[in-house]
């Protein structure tokens, strides 16, 4: 073990263990999250969801991972074949790259790069490629559609996404996540800037494509949306997908408004989890709260609403950071 | 492994995938496979800039463009006629000979010049103002930020102008039919 790590050099093993942590948690927490999503479903509804398998149903994901693996993986005919094969892994990349930048710790951080936050929302438009990419290649329409609706919804909504982090930056003058947590040993930036924070959980909310925004994959209309010809495993890797995203978001809420992984007594990834699985679960909430929104009253909710309160937030921090 | 012949190996790889990117790119019969290798490509050319230590125009590379060629899939899909079997290329009828003779020698003129010159110049250059050990102490967003709002804000502003333009005319055109 000491000689590979002597071999390839401390900075490399130690980006290789984070490499292996991430891709570890990452399958833990979509579990998880199953798990949770049913079980907050099933009390809000007055039921008891999932307790069958194991204690409180926590085997349950387990059972499911087990029933997609011994699916028969079907393919149509007549799909675009290098573009539907692509897809479900495609969609994976965005995932671990945002994961390497996100401080969990103190010292908890695969690397630290100065320009952190911006390699998260570049690599996100990645997975609305693969969702493209998986809509078209399907070669069926409600697939096209979803990905159609799933391309304009994220367009409008990465644009109040970005101007609602841009006043934190100003703040700290960085964009690298771990300075912009450093910054708020004092308080959260979620007091110096609640109305940010209230337009980027919006945002972030249809960005993941969660009700009330599942326009992309709304079951009532589109059969599964772009995913509707994927079986098996592939299904099961849009889905991983999809949990990893609803984490990754609420993290990036976390370390921007919320203190990251600041907080008394516990240690630091304690709070860090804590505080995001509490976003987690207000978007469950929001999903078994609310109906879906129409496409219009979705696109105008952007354009017309959070854009114009994004900019005079800007504009406003600016004119009082200069004062 | 020698630090500077690890980033050679990572230039070599990443240049032959954005040459050969292209090339696919512009051979593809589907418009959106096109598309798609289009992005391959500017990813190819974000790594280069990596190597050149710009890492925030390498990620403002991925951020911008991957989004744009969303939107030119979705013009693709809505706008384009796609044929199905793939045979009958709708573009060769309208193409002339003399139109084809005159795109291969200019292909040729230009690929000669630029063997031309990679093979008779010293390609070495000066040093520029911003060298790596002092963007990198400065801060590489710093740095563009203080350029681009400082002493380039004219035509930077000049570029935004027309950017302006082109919106105003996309939503002049739009709204001419009602």
């Amino acid at each position: 073990m000491e000689q590979i790590v002597s071999m390839i050099g401390w900075k490399t093993a130690k980006t290789i263990a984070g490499l292996v942590g991430v891709l570890i948690f990452v399958v833990f927490n979509a579990l998880i999250l199953t798990w949770a999503e049913r079980k907050v479903a099933g009390h809000m509804q007055r039921r008891i969801g999932p307790k069958e398998v194991g204690p409180y149903g926590l085997i349950q994901p387990i059972a499911d991972a087990l029933k997609l693996l011994g699916k028969e993986i079907l393919t149509p005919r007549a799909v675009d074949r290098p573009l539907y094969f692509l897809a479900p892994i495609l969609i994976f990349v965005p995932v671990l790259v945002s994961f390497i930048v996100i401080p969990f710790d103190a010292s908890l951080q695969v690397k630290d790069i100065n320009v952190g936050i911006l390699v998260i929302l570049a690599f996100s438009s990645l997975s609305v490629l693969s969702i493209l990419m998986a809509g078209w290649g399907s070669n069926n329409k409600y697939a096209l559609i979803g990905a159609i609706r799933s391309v304009a919804q994220n367009i409008a909504y990465e644009i109040p996404l970005l101007l609602a982090l841009l006043p934190v930056i100003m703040m700290t003058n960085s964009f690298s996540l771990k300075a912009i947590v450093e910054a708020q040993k004092g308080l959260w930036f979620v007091f110096y800037q609640p109305l940010a924070f209230c337009i980027y959980f919006i945002a972030s909310v249809a960005e993941t494509n969660r009700t009330p925004f599942d326009l992309p994959e709304a079951e009532s209309e589109l059969v599964a949306g772009y995913h509707t010809e994927y079986s098996g495993m592939r299904f099961a890797l849009f889905f991983l997908a999809e949990y990893t995203n609803i984490f990754i978001v609420s993290a990036i809420a976390v370390t921007f408004f919320l203190g990251g992984y600041q907080g008394p007594f516990l240690p630091g990834i304690i709070w860090f989890l804590l505080k995001s699985y509490l976003l987690v679960f207000v978007i469950m909430w929001l999903r078994w709260t609310f109906p879906r929104v129409r496409f219009d009253q979705l696109l105008n909710i952007s354009w017309k609403a959070l854009i114009p309160l994004a900019f005079i937030n800007l504009l406003l921090t600016g004119g009082l950071l200069k004062l | 492994m020698d630090m500077v012949s690890f980033k050679g190996i990572i230039f070599i790889i990443a240049a032959l995938i954005a040459v050969a990117a292209s090339v696919l790119m512009a051979t593809r019969k589907n418009p959106i496979h096109s598309a798609l290798w289009m992005i391959v490509t500017f990813f190819a050319m974000a790594v280069i800039y990596l190597l050149l230590n710009a890492q925030f125009i390498a990620v403002a590379q991925v951020m911008v463009y991957a989004g744009a060629i969303m939107m030119l899939i979705l013009f693709v899909i809505m706008m384009v006629q796609m044929e199905k079997g793939g045979k009958g290329d709708p573009g060769e009828t309208g193409r002339s000979a003399k139109t084809k003779v005159a795109g291969a020698l200019i292909t040729v003129i230009l690929f000669g010049e630029m063997l031309f010159g990679a093979l008779y110049y010293q390609m070495t250059g000066r040093s520029g103002d911003y060298p790596v050990a002092m963007v990198n102490s400065v801060g590489n967003v710093r740095t563009i930020g203080s350029l681009l709002y400082g002493q380039y804000l004219f035509p930077f502003e000049i570029a935004s102008i027309l950017l302006l333009v082109g919106i105003v005319g996309a939503v002049v055109i739009a709204k001419r039919k009602e």
